[in-house]
């Protein structure tokens, strides 16, 4: 028996959450095989061979796979699941998000999200109310299919020689159709696995006002986030927001600039290893969680930094 | 075209949760509760298809105790024509709610089914696309537009690295995201005429569902507290800091 870890891939690579996946599948004792489903895929598929802890890499392609639907994607890792596997494992992801539960019903099994330890190979801790309480939990189920919180998780190292096997791709559940893709291409790095994140709030007052954070994050080779109220207003992508419903990181230094800190904005940041706090109002429940906290207005302090960094 | 609208009732999310000191859960007993916020967009979309003359009828739909009617009334105050309570004392988990889902969706037969992206409970973000698959219909998640016209949905929703459109033929299942709509507020003379809305009471046994729940939850914590609260005087010293002393930065 063993462990399946549904990847998400470009085609050429693999996506860095399905690293933290694949070490997550890792600790659940038993052989990690990783299914890459798309279109020319092969890359993608050649990556995950060479990925530390996997055994066997599956490629599963088609040309309905080069945008993949969560119908679909759940179909062909169905396909493979009968008898041969303990677990279902993929990063907690808007991507995993999407497919997990649907493979979970139709094995008539529960689903676990956002797993951030694994105790046990059927007991698994994961947040609830938005990470006030940590819940363990323990499935009576045959078969376990969960998703991990990347931040929880290393990322998964080089060194891995797996083989890839072909195998033979579903057909097409011909439910739902991806008919256009409005992916931001930035020159930063990603939200979730950034080293620095600086975010803005409401406390900046306009989506204009954002580009003051980009300088600085130019200097800190930066992702940038946003609060929720941040994207509420309007003034940054919904893909932006840090928080309970948006992303959860946890990156070596989090600089929250205007954001007040409501309980579920801590909850998508809390883990961070320091967090600089910028923000007028001394009382600020952001304050309560920060390292370093600085009160004063955002507007002469994000410049300040920024020269201070050079 | 009908729609259904299931919603669940949650501690509101202004409400700071505290463990009970056995590890047990968490305390629910004298706190303020609300519908999930994601359901109240999912009810607000619906009613706005229907002020368009897209749908024809809402239904809302809750499962669990008594006290979900007052979730109910407050989707009936919203705009939904009618409610369904799937009433019963059991834990229920996504599973177990998908499925009663699906046995109202077979007695109902809706076109759409729009459901809130996650619950803030217990924030797992399956249900919908649990009902998805066991009706064996087509999904569009965190969804941030909706448009239907002839038999088919085209749904705008956000994905890790920015949007993606999904066309879809209905019958078929929505979540919502936090920016599909603003819902509205229910207004007093609403509110009175929710109190005369249908609202039917069923139970798992009478829909033959087994809602026996599948995980134990073996113990709840709470996180280990982050120890914050320092001060820095100027930009200066935050940098001096964040270089010796956190040796975060360069």
């Amino acid at each position: 028996m063993a462990i399946l870890v549904i990847a998400e891939h470009d085609q050429q690579s693999l996506k860095a959450a399905t690293l933290h996946a694949i070490t997550a599948a890792g600790k659940l004792g038993g052989d990690v095989h990783v299914l890459v489903a798309g279109h020319d895929a092969r890359g993608a598929a050649d990556a995950a061979a060479k990925v530390a802890g996997v055994a066997s890499v599956l490629l599963a392609e088609a040309p309905y796979l080069a945008q993949p639907t969560a119908e679909n994607m759940a179909a062909n890792a169905l396909a493979l699941l009968p008898g041969a596997y303990t677990h279902v494992v993929a990063a907690a992801t808007g991507y995993g998000k999407n497919i997990l539960p649907r493979i979970a019903a139709r094995l008539d099994v529960a689903q676990i999200s956002e797993v951030i330890a694994i105790d046990a190979p059927d007991t698994f801790v994961r947040p609830i109310y938005a990470g006030n309480a940590f819940a363990t939990v323990q499935s009576k189920d045959p078969v376990k299919v969960l998703t991990v919180r990347t931040t929880a998780f290393d990322a998964a190292g080089a060194g891995g020689s797996a083989a890839v096997t072909v195998v033979p791709a579903a057909p097409d559940t011909g439910h739902a159709k991806v008919i256009a893709q409005e992916i931001v291409k930035s020159e930063r790095p990603e939200l979730t696995s950034a080293r620095i994140v600086i975010s803005g709030g409401r406390g900046l007052g306009s989506g204009e006002n954002f580009k003051m954070l980009e300088a600085l994050a130019d200097k800190l080779n930066a992702a940038i986030g946003a609060s929720r109220a941040a994207v509420d207003a309007g003034y940054v992508p919904n893909d932006y927001q840090v928080g309970q419903t948006g992303k959860i990181v946890a990156p070596d230094l989090y600089i929250a600039i205007g954001i007040s800190g409501a309980i579920q904005h801590l909850a998508g940041m809390k883990d961070s290893k320091f967090i600089v706090a910028i923000n007028k109002d001394p009382d600020a429940p952001i304050f309560q969680v920060a390292d370093y906290g600085l009160v004063g207005d955002l507007f002469e302090l994000v410049p300040q930094l920024t020269a201070e960094l050079g | 075209m009908k729609i259904l609208v299931p919603v669940k009732r949650v501690v509101d999310y202004n409400v700071k949760v505290r463990v009970k000191p056995d590890g047990s859960g968490v305390d629910t007993a004298n706190v303020k509760m609300s519908m999930n916020p994601f359901d109240e967009i999912a009810i607000e979309e619906a009613v706005r298809l229907k002020e368009k003359g897209i749908a024809t009828e809402v239904v809302a739909v809750s499962c669990g105790l008594a006290a979900c009617q007052e979730t109910l009334r407050t989707a009936l105050a919203l705009g939904a024509d009618r409610a369904i309570l799937v009433e019963t004392d059991v834990e229920l988990q996504p599973l177990a709610v998908a499925k009663l889902l699906r046995a109202v969706v077979g007695n109902e037969a809706p076109q759409l089914v729009i459901c809130g992206k996650q619950a803030i409970d217990d924030d797992a973000n399956q249900t919908g696309q649990m009902l998805a698959a066991l009706l064996d219909w087509p999904q569009a998640t965190f969804a941030s537009r909706v448009e239907i016209a002839g038999g088919v949905a085209t749904v705008k929703r956000e994905v890790d690295g920015g949007l993606e459109t999904i066309e879809m033929k209905l019958p078929a299942l929505v979540t919502t995201d936090l920016r599909l709509n603003e819902p509205r507020y229910a207004t007093l003379p609403n509110i009175m005429k929710a109190k005369k809305k249908p609202l039917d009471v069923t139970s798992p046994a009478t829909l033959g569902v087994d809602v026996a729940p599948r995980l134990a939850t073996l113990r709840v914590t709470e996180p280990a507290k982050r120890k914050g609260g320092g001060k820095v005087a100027d930009v200066k010293e935050l940098v001096a800091k964040l270089r010796g002393e956190a040796k975060v930065i360069a």
